[in-house]
């Protein structure tokens, strides 16, 4: 089958690869890009470790095939920061000890990104909604929880 | 080896303290490498055909049609792989025998169960090494299969291995048995402690086979070149471990393979055995090629871990003020295809936290055509504790005592004699009793439908083999250079304790992870053990940087060494010699050249002295009477940690193994068809708690210190999945006054055991 050609921006960069048609945005961000950062923990949309933003809407990008991207806005956990400065939420991650192995908190971040975007002061309850999808196994989500509602406030202005 | 030789009173500068761990930001920002993150020029994929039946003998396995076909460079059976004798290991974590390891690894003559792999392709892609695997002819002969251990031990049950004996029984049995092995352990006589109760409880528990449910899967990339050196890539609890193992099953020597860590997606024991490793170097030395092979999550499920499914007979008695008297516990666990489940562990830990002048713990380690279970964060104890922590709820409910001070009135604490050997040195049981006593939690009102439920939980920890080595740049910095994946904060701790050694800001000591053959051998990252035993081997590294730093002031000045201390990062001396200045690392590292060369230092050890550990979890919930849903709305967890060297990551350890308790008594269960095949291999089906489903996980640390540490560590990682299932089964019976003895408190079982109870 004939390989597609794909033009797309990732992380604000222009982007053009080849994928096969049934190539998911996963394979393709890691196997062709190296955009290794977005994980893959299931491959059935049921853990969030491979969420990333397309065209603005969270998604898990293992259900998304890469040919349809083409002319598309995708953004990963290697474009959350700006340049060399962390997002607040990547600092309080690390000052909050919210990872511990770190293999869901390139989704969790992503996933936390977008709800606070659409909702700048979630209740903790929203966020453990908006956080339902992606799964951490190591920590309780307690410190991942505070770790958005923390960051929330800073980007409010609050803290 | 180090030893206490730290005031356990002193005030520190970065133990305690909560700095960003030194490899957070790579994992902040995507660019950390886990197992399946690496790749080499040149490589292909692999992947690996399953048995489809639970137990079949393999008569024939045609791999032509796949090995013809355009992009396949190797195919692999057993036949490609030495067969290995029977041996038992004492590398990984818990009983492994080789010849059993390998046969898990790749199936010869016989698949026993659904998923066990039976060969493997390499191939230029991942999509044509799957098309490989479907062109592989296997000509199967199923046979009669076993899943359930007491149908196991049925007189007609159809036996997995015919050369397993029941070992530990009086005469040697003279037909094979799928009951590997009993063990039993205690103190005094049970049946009379029974007797003199006033009151006996006695139940029968069941559980089922629960995954340790690590968010990455399985991965490795491996090269074999052509003078037989093999190099491995893999997320692992131990590349030391990968690396044995990989020599004994592929009958090459340790120096023939470098195995390099990756950062490692979670494991809570279930990566402290090897799966793909071993088919991968096959494979690339077949095909000539670096080969990267990854498990879909389905596989995780369906041929790694779990944890046993158990079944445990209890009788307790006390007297009707509340003195334990007796207990007699019947364990039985299934071990999966392979003899080695975690029973003995289980018949060692549950009494632990009592003082019970009689009690006996007989345990079983039963076969049966399911995966082969892996350890799972303090392996066997969750279920025994379900057993005896719920038993002891009824006891002093029948007594009228709070159940927390009936736990006060018969722990075991210093000098206790344990029912597995030693008495127990310096512990923190009381001390967390009392600590949960007096939380608020313990005293907060409760709401319509809600109930509360305490728990204890005891865990041995792990001491085992260590080394590190310590080197010190011209600039004065420092390399901590281990051999222990960092699989939830360690070389935060490792890198706060050497700059607490030398008295230095933390951010000039820089952590790594080294691979097998740049570091000393170390043990794997298992047992909790490693801020303990690891962090020993480092303060003693840095204690002979520290001397050799000492010898290069005392050179440096012209005066003896004795006349020189180290503190707070500088060489002082100690005689007042008018106008010698400290010499801090900086300087002396600068003159390194001129005093001796570079200085380095290291330290090889087996830690002795490990500080075992107790926690108690208080758990409220709150039933719908209408579906029997259980929801956890408050959750404390009380824990001795010696001494927490990063508090935050000490709190992880807590809440993480609260919350995988809390999934376990839930939700979270291996449901098999009649066939042996597990009907719900993915996260939708597998229900592990999610956000939404969990409160706040409240922590107490207590810390009672490890009086054989530098710095008083006791083992934080695996106690606290030990009480959650009792806290939280407890709590419902709070809620509801129903008991439930079969995990997990589903909806369905919940309801009907609340529809039991009002009809």
């Amino acid at each position: 089958m004939a390989r597609r050609h794909v033009s797309t921006r990732v992380n604000g960069e222009p982007v053009e690869f080849l994928c096969e048609p049934h190539q998911t945005l996963l394979d393709v961000l890691r196997d062709e890009l190296q955009l290794t950062g977005t994980k893959e923990g299931c491959g059935t949309g049921d853990c969030g470790a491979c969420s990333v933003m397309l065209d603005g809407r969270l998604i898990c990008s293992c259900l998304a095939l890469a040919a349809e991207v083409e002319g598309a806005e995708v953004r990963t956990v290697e474009g959350i920061a700006s340049g060399n400065e962390l997002h607040p939420l990547q600092r309080h991650f690390l000052e909050e000890a919210a990872l511990q192995c770190g293999i869901c908190t390139p989704g969790f971040l992503v996933a936390a990104k977008a709800l606070l975007d659409g909702n700048p002061d979630p209740t903790e309850r929203e966020v453990r909604f908006a956080l339902a999808g992606n799964l951490c196994r190591c920590t309780g989500y307690d410190k991942i929880i505070r770790a958005v509602l923390d960051s929330a406030a800073e980007l409010r202005g609050e803290a | 080896m180090a030893t206490a030789e730290v005031d356990q009173q002193k005030k520190f500068k970065w133990i305690g303290t909560r700095p960003v761990r030194p490899d957070g930001l790579d994992k902040v920002r995507g660019r950390a490498n886990y197992g399946a993150d690496h790749a080499l020029p040149g490589m292909i994929w692999g992947k690996v055909l399953r048995s489809p039946h639970a137990h079949a003998r393999i008569v024939s396995i045609d791999t032509s049609k796949a090995e013809a076909m355009e992009g396949v460079h190797a195919v692999i059976t057993a036949a490609d792989l030495p067969e290995i004798l029977s041996e038992e290991s004492k590398i990984g974590e818990g009983p492994t025998n080789f010849r059993d390891l390998s046969h898990n690894v790749i199936a010869r003559e016989k698949a026993l169960y659904h998923g066990h792999a039976v060969a493997a392709v390499a191939a230029t892609t991942s999509a044509i090494a799957q098309q490989a695997l479907e062109a592989i002819q296997v000509e199967y002969e199923v046979l009669p299969h076993v899943l359930e251990g007491d149908d196991a031990q049925a007189p007609d049950a159809p036996i997995l291995h015919d050369d397993l004996f029941t070992k530990g029984v009086e005469p040697r049995p003279t037909r094979p048995s799928n009951v590997a092995s009993r063990t039993e352990m205690g103190r005094g006589d049970a049946e009379a402690g029974l007797a003199k109760a006033d009151h006996v409880i006695t139940r029968s528990f069941r559980t089922k086979a629960v995954h340790q449910g690590y968010i990455e899967p399985h991965a490795v990339v491996a090269t074999l070149g052509e003078d037989g050196r093999a190099t491995v890539w893999a997320s692992s609890q131990g590349h030391f471990m990968i690396r044995a193992y990989c020599a004994k099953l592929l009958g090459m020597d340790q120096s023939q393979i470098k195995v390099i860590p990756a950062e490692i997606g979670g494991g809570f024991g279930g990566k402290t055995t090897v799966y793909l490793e071993p088919l991968a170097i096959a494979l690339s030395g077949k095909a000539g090629r670096p080969v990267k092979m990854v498990m879909s999550r389905e596989e995780v499920f369906r041929a790694t871990g779990p944890a046993s499914a158990t079944r445990i007979e209890l009788r307790m008695g006390c007297t009707k003020d509340g003195k334990l008297t007796g207990a007699h516990a019947r364990l039985e666990y299934e071990a999966g295809a392979f003899p080695g489940s975690p029973v003995g562990a289980a018949v060692m830990t549950l009494f632990a936290p009592y003082d019970i002048d009689g009690c006996l713990a007989e345990g079983y380690d039963i076969v049966v055509n399911k995966c082969k279970v892996a350890a799972y964060r303090a392996p066997g104890a969750p279920m025994a504790a379900y057993a005896v922590e719920t038993v002891v709820d009824e006891l002093a409910e029948k007594c009228g005592i709070d159940p927390i001070e009936f736990r006060l009135q018969n722990a075991s604490r210093e000098g206790t004699q344990s029912a597995f050997g030693p008495k127990f040195k310096r512990i923190g049981n009381i001390e967390t009793l009392e600590a949960a006593k007096a939380h608020p939690h313990y005293s907060a009102p409760l709401g319509p439908n809600q109930g509360r439920g305490v728990a204890s939980g005891f865990w041995f920890n792990g001491g085992m083999q260590s080394s590190a080595t310590v080197q010190v740049a011209d600039d004065g910095t420092i390399c901590v250079v281990s051999g222990n994946p960092d699989i939830g904060g360690s070389r935060a701790s490792l890198a706060m304790m050497a700059a607490e050694e030398f008295g230095i800001d933390v951010k000039l000591v820089d952590p790594q992870i080294a691979d097998t053959s740049v570091v000393g051998f170390s043990d794997l990252t298992g047992g909790s053990r490693v801020t303990f035993a690891t962090g020993m081997a480092v303060v003693d590294a840095c204690r002979d940087v520290i001397r050799q730093l000492r010898e290069r002031a005392a050179s440096i000045w012209g005066i003896e060494v004795d006349a020189v201390k180290w503190s707070d990062g500088a060489a002082r001396a100690t005689n007042g010699d008018a106008g010698l200045e400290p010499l801090s690392l900086r300087d002396i590292a600068l003159k390194a050249a001129r005093t001796g060369g570079p200085i380095s230092g290291r330290a090889s050890l087996t830690a002795r002295g490990v500080g075992m550990a107790f926690a108690v979890h208080i758990c409220d919930v709150e039933v719908d009477p209408e579906t029997g849903k259980v929801d956890v709305v408050r959750y404390t967890t009380v824990q001795d940690a010696g001494r927490a060297i990063h508090p935050s990551y000490v709190e992880g350890q807590m809440q993480g193994g609260a919350a995988q308790g809390i999934g376990w008594a839930l939700n979270e269960e291996y449901i098999y068809d009649a066939d042996g095949k597990m009907e719900n291999p993915g996260f939708l089906d597998y229900r592990m708690p999610v956000a939404s489903d969990l409160p706040m996980i409240d922590t107490v640390i207590v810390e009672v210190p490890n009086p054989t540490h530098p710095y008083g560590v006791r083992g934080v990682g695996e106690v606290p999945i030990v009480p959650p299932i009792p806290a939280v089964v407890n709590a419902v019976h709070a809620a509801t006054g129903v008991r439930i003895t079969e995990l997990p408190l589903s909806p369905p079982r919940v309801l009907a055991a609340m529809d039991a109870r009002r009809n």
